[in-house]
């Protein structure tokens, strides 16, 4: 038994004027529409008939228990994978039969956060998170110069020189989101940011995808199975005259994030905080206990 | 069950085999488009070209010597040590040059591009530089594909003239015969059609060990396990390549140039 998937977030859950804002976003293009997409790998379906769509400036945490297939619904998302079936819509471009060389264009306005970083072994950290400015043959003072802003707001401006192999777990993914950051994206995909990292630095990357959220206000997805990270996402808020993230108000939370639920690849829940706390279905409710 | 298996087993060799064919033709066609990547061509000719000189400048000094050894005990029967030069030099550059070179670099370079594409896959780096809009297949393949082409020629040439020079070693210092005698001959006997075929194969030779160790290297899975299954895959298959297609092109190459 399944709850009806919400198709947006409900009137209830939206009653301040930064639901106006969204709404009138959300009449805009989606940055990403998914309709009736399945895909499966020599075996049963990984994901079936997901649909769902992504407002500008909507921030949408996609939940599930491991091997449920979010990474490939992310993968999917800036065509890393190709669906089975059902068409994807990017930009408002259908990329479900886009070649690959007019995919790279499209990848360019999309930051990734992979779950291990992926950062390249053989680069320092400086020409990893200028990777894409390398290619894009700007100049070597401009890059320093952003590079240096990109590992400042990550908080790592001291590992300008340094190869990733000498970096701890958590510093990789926070140059990995520098590197994602760093050419201003339209569009953010984190894979399991904070997975296998301890309590202390999750922490500290859930600061920076919320000061991303609240001060570039880019629309992202991002998958993650740490509900605790979820909800830190949704209740606290980037200050930027305090230059941290602060707790919103008892009862409040942020209204452009929301919340998406898998199992068993399919779409089980899509809504508000609201809707996720008081759903009925007896997964999602079992997911949250 | 067992016509099963091998239906498996056949249908997986020809998919195998299409992959392969589309991969490398794709690869050698990104040389005719934007972006080409003359920075990374550059890197991997030092790797392959001046990194693999050693291993290609000894294999072909010690083949060059043992030919002169071996010749030189046949040759003695019927008088004709005069010749040696002759012998080591036709057959080091027409044949055992490209081909021991091709199967040296093959060792060296398709285990290392395979192992280093494949590592690259496991760890998501492959996928990573696709998100940042970069084509894999244009900023990794094509470069090795075209460095490797273009420095097995050069170490070829190499490994002809120190095989020449070894085989000249073992003829003055160990069978004690005129080195004049045997330089001579060695460059006496020498025509153009045998340099050209000598020459001819290497270009495949590299075009096959780029492509081989790159197309394993990039469809690696299962992890650090799978890393290594495509490093054993990349050397034997591009090693058997090289010496079927220098079978082959031998073939070709003597109908154009019949030898005398």
């Amino acid at each position: 038994m399944t709850a009806p998937i919400a198709s947006g977030p409900p009137e209830s859950a939206r009653p301040d004027p930064a639901l106006s804002g969204l709404r009138t976003a959300a009449d805009q293009v989606p940055v990403v529409a998914f309709s009736d997409v399945s895909i499966a790998f020599a075996g049963p379906p990984v994901l079936s008939d997901i649909t769902f769509s992504l407002a500008p400036g909507e921030t949408r945490i996609l939940l599930g228990p491991a091997g449920v297939g979010k990474s490939v619904l992310l993968k999917l998302a800036n065509g890393l994978l190709r669906p089975d079936q059902g068409s994807i819509r990017l930009f408002g471009q259908e990329i479900t039969a886009m070649p690959e060389r007019d995919l790279f264009p499209l990848r360019t306005r999309i930051g990734m956060v992979f779950q291990e970083g992926a950062l390249f072994d053989s680069l320092t950290v400086r020409n990893n998170v200028a990777y894409q400015l390398i290619q894009e043959h700007v100049g070597d003072e401009e890059i320093d110069v952003r590079v240096r802003e990109a590992l400042t707001f990550v908080g790592l401006e001291e590992t300008f020189s340094m190869f990733p192999s000498s970096l701890s777990g958590g510093m990789r993914r926070r140059v990995a989101i520098a590197r994602a950051f760093i050419n201003h994206p339209d569009f953010l995909l984190y894979d399991s940011p904070t997975g296998g990292l301890d309590p202390v630095t999750s922490t500290t990357i859930i600061e920076l995808i919320v000061k991303e959220r609240d001060v570039h206000h880019t629309p992202s997805l991002l998958v993650t199975h740490r509900l605790q990270d979820a909800f830190t996402l949704c209740s606290h808020r980037f200050d930027i005259e305090q230059g941290r993230m602060v707790p919103l108000p008892k009862g409040q939370t942020d209204h452009t994030t929301t919340f998406m639920m898998l199992e068993e690849g399919r779409l089980i829940f899509d809504g508000s905080l609201h809707d996720l706390i008081h759903s009925q279905n007896p997964f999602v409710q079992e997911f949250l206990e | 069950m067992a016509l099963n298996r091998i239906e498996q087993t056949a249908k997986s060799i020809v998919l195998t085999v299409q992959d392969y064919s589309l991969f490398a033709w794709r690869a050698f066609m990104n040389l005719y488009s934007e972006p080409r990547y003359w920075a990374d061509y550059l890197i991997q000719a030092d790797i392959i070209g001046v990194g693999s000189t050693a291993i290609v400048l000894l294999s072909g000094f010690f083949t060059g010597g043992v030919l002169a050894l071996q010749s030189a005990a046949t040759l003695s029967q019927f008088g004709a040590t005069a010749v040696t030069g002759q012998f080591v030099s036709i057959t080091m550059i027409r044949e055992l040059g490209p081909v021991l070179s091709g199967i040296m670099v093959a060792g060296r370079n398709a285990s290392s591009m395979a192992s280093e594409l494949g590592s690259m896959v496991v760890t998501e780096q492959i996928d990573a530089m696709r998100a940042l809009g970069v084509d894999p297949m244009r900023k990794l393949v094509t470069p090795r594909i075209f460095a490797c082409i273009s420095m097995l020629f050069f170490l070829t040439i190499v490994a002809d003239a120190f095989g020449i020079v070894g085989g000249g070693a073992v003829t003055v210092f160990l069978n004690h015969q005129n080195g004049t005698q045997y330089f001579s001959k060695a460059w006496e006997s020498l025509r153009y059609p045998d340099i050209i075929q000598g020459l001819v194969k290497p270009l495949f030779s590299g075009y096959i060990i780029a492509s081989v160790g790159c197309f394993y290297g990039l469809r690696t899975t299962g992890g650090t396990q799978g890393v290594g299954r495509s490093t054993i895959q990349a050397v034997v298959n591009s090693s058997v390549l090289i010496i079927l297609v220098d079978f082959l092109l031998t073939r070709v190459l003597l109908a154009f140039f019949p030898p005398l």
